[in-house]
């Protein structure tokens, strides 16, 4: 990340233009990268006919918000949102304290079964989810939470490779605070919930960014465990509108703008952990 | 974590083994009920002949053996040339998409890694953004931007060429408009599929998602090339530039030969995650045209909850398995072996957590 100013002399008119064509190549693909984006937003503010008429511009001919009134005050959206939103802090709340303690389990306590539960936890992390959607189904429905947030939520209450990344960050902190606070007669679960989990901020903060953006995005599971409108999330409701399903046409500011409202949430959390995200791709697995 | 710190501490490890199995125990039961489970389950239904309704271990359901399999492999029937058919669409979607995306993210990688770069987190952001959104949020945009008369075709339009249907065009590309081949060709076939099919790369449609894969995922690969170009010492480099190695020299000599790890990484995930490409099609043409975007995740979603053919659904859901492991088991094989030459397995632990944020990320995942 350093820079190194002495490793590059300026050369000269040469070097001016290679420097020039080397931005301007950059922002060419950034503009590729971000225009599509840009025309999402005007296209929600054109009317249908617009849409149609005129794709590029980033200034509706006229301007309207229609397409946000109808998703808001004439369709199922705010109950989408609604369940979207619920689904999210379960799982991401789940995930966190049940992702920990299990990692932290098999990085720090010796018990019986202990490599057997590790491999166990390897092998199933290699079976690909979208294998999983029928299974799913089968199982949820034979447990009878077919069709309500039960079956929605527990089975993404934990994931495999957030215990991996736990047990991988518990490694990496020195033991000695916790023996400490042992021969202080703290119990195994005092020790792990006031002494080691504070110490694991780093950790925790990539499984919330992974739990949120994974649950918020989540579209097979909700296609297999639910049925009724009530119980559609974002995702869901989304995919079908784009579709046609609910039959409305084309309709594509409507459809863009609901994109974008379902974007925002995770874009949000993007721009907060910016730093992180961009910087530590090694995740928590830092020493 | 050496035998004799254990032994002394001994006195400390009482009640480890409760406590142990306790913490573990959500873990265990929720992964065991929604995970091994299904799988166990599925693995009947694909040798059964379940229709749906009821338990599928109820008694009027009856063992079939590998006839789900067989419809599919080798039935000859219109089972097979679907299957056929999805894999076919799904591995000219792998060959596109997977060396173009590393390619790409290798190029961004390099580019914004260069030392002296002014607005170096605005680039990193505008190629990193498209990876954080849902897959059915860009598809809505790219099924906007590729329809007839999108933004796409618009701008194709100011420079007189006259765009294709995109979305609605089931012609294969590498067919280059020919509508019928050679007789052998067109005589023979694979999986229910004429070998002139197969040769005729994806359709104008199956591009729309090729070209949507590259862009969401290649600022996730980015990112790992440039957390591992960074890892690079500069000493080499400059070593190199004394030698007069110029910058196109020293890119494929010194720094290429030391991404391997991070290449290969890329490969296999890429490889892993365009197998499983479902919500896309969900979301957008649900394989038409002409079935030239089925794949065999939406196929086999098809066969069970549209169809109601559930074994048939299953044996596709295990075929896709298997193609997926190899992938898989491969990947890990090699991982593994550098674990032992670097110290305690931190690059295996950095390879997945990568491997799980690419897969959260990934627009050719089912997520």
């Amino acid at each position: 990340m350093t820079a190194l100013p002495t490793r590059r002399m300026p050369r000269g008119n040469a070097h001016l233009a290679t420097t020039s064509i080397f931005y301007a190549l950059l922002i060419a693909l950034a503009l590729v990268y971000i225009y599509p984006f840009l025309i999402q937003v005007a296209t929600s503010f054109k009317t249908d006919p617009d849409a149609a008429s005129d794709p590029l511009s980033l200034i509706p001919p006229t301007f309207t918000t229609e397409a946000y009134t109808q998703l808001f005050l004439r369709s199922d959206y705010p109950t989408w949102f609604t369940n979207s939103v619920i689904v999210t802090i379960f799982v991401t709340t789940g995930r966190v304290f049940f992702d920990s303690l299990a990692g932290y389990a098999l990085a720090r306590l010796h018990f019986r079964g202990r490599n057997l539960v590790f491999a166990g936890l390897v092998a199933v992390m290699s079976v690909p989810a979208v294998v999983l959607l029928i299974p799913k189904f089968l199982v949820i429905k034979q447990f009878g939470i077919y069709d309500s947030y039960a079956g929605m939520i527990l089975p993404l209450l934990v994931d495999a490779a957030g215990v991996f990344i736990m047990k991988g960050f518990f490694e990496s902190i020195p033991v000695s605070v916790e023996e400490q606070a042992r021969i202080d007669g703290a119990g195994t679960f005092r020790v792990f919930w006031s002494i080691v989990l504070p110490m694991a901020r780093p950790a925790l903060i990539t499984i919330i960014i992974l739990s949120f953006q994974g649950s918020w995005n989540e579209l097979a599971h909700f296609i297999i465990s639910t049925q009724s409108p009530e119980l559609t999330t974002l995702t869901k409701g989304v995919a079908q509108l784009a579709n046609g399903q609910l039959s409305q046409g084309r309709q594509y500011p409507l459809k863009l703008a609901a994109a974008i409202i379902m974007t925002i949430p995770v874009a949000v959390m993007f721009f907060i952990f910016q730093r992180r995200i961009m910087n530590s791709s090694a995740g928590a697995v830092k020493e | 974590m050496t035998t004799t710190t254990d032994r002394s501490r001994r006195g400390l490890r009482r009640g480890e083994t409760a406590s142990g199995w306790l913490f573990t125990a959500p873990m265990l039961i929720l992964l065991g009920l929604f995970l091994v489970v299904p799988v166990a389950m599925a693995l009947w239904v694909s040798v059964s002949d379940w229709g749906g309704r009821g338990s599928p271990f109820a008694g009027g359901v009856s063992f079939v053996g590998l006839k789900n399999y067989g419809a599919l492999l080798v039935g000859g029937g219109l089972d097979e040339a679907d299957f056929g058919m999805s894999m076919k669409n799904n591995a000219w979607y792998v060959v596109f998409v997977v060396p173009i995306q590393t390619a790409l993210s290798l190029f961004l990688a390099v580019l914004v890694n260069r030392q002296v770069l002014k607005g170096r987190g605005f680039f990193r952001t505008a190629f990193y953004f498209p990876s954080v959104t849902s897959s059915v949020a860009i598809t809505v945009l790219f099924m906007f931007l590729f329809s007839t008369t999108g933004a796409v075709n618009a701008a194709l339009g100011w420079l007189g060429i006259n765009g294709p249907n995109w979305v609605n065009d089931p012609a294969g590309v590498l067919h280059f408009g020919a509508t019928k081949g050679p007789t052998f060709l067109e005589q023979n076939d694979f999986l229910g599929v004429s070998f002139w099919d197969w040769l005729g790369g994806p359709s104008v449609a199956m591009c729309v998602y090729i070209i949507m894969a590259i862009f969401t995922t290649s600022g996730t690969f980015m990112l790992l090339f440039l957390a591992a170009l960074q890892n690079i010492s500069g000493e080499v480099q400059e070593a190199a530039m004394v030698d007069g190695a110029n910058g196109w020299q020293r890119f494929w000599r010194v720094t290429l030969p030391q991404l391997r790890p991070t290449l290969f990484t890329v490969l296999t995930l890429g490889l892993i995650g365009c197998w499983q490409i479902f919500d896309q099609i969900y979301t957008g043409t649900r394989g038409q045209p002409a079935k030239t975007t089925i794949t065999p995740a939406y196929q086999s979603y098809k066969s069970s909850f549209i169809d109601q053919d559930w074994g048939q659904g299953a044996a596709i859901a295990y075929i896709l398995f298997v193609v997926i492991i190899v992938f898989t088991l491969f990947q890990r094989w090699v991982l593994r072996e550098r674990k032992i030459s670097r110290r305690r397995g931190l690059p295996y632990q950095a390879a997945v957590t990568e491997a799980s944020r690419a897969k959260t990320a990934s627009r050719g995942g089912a997520r």
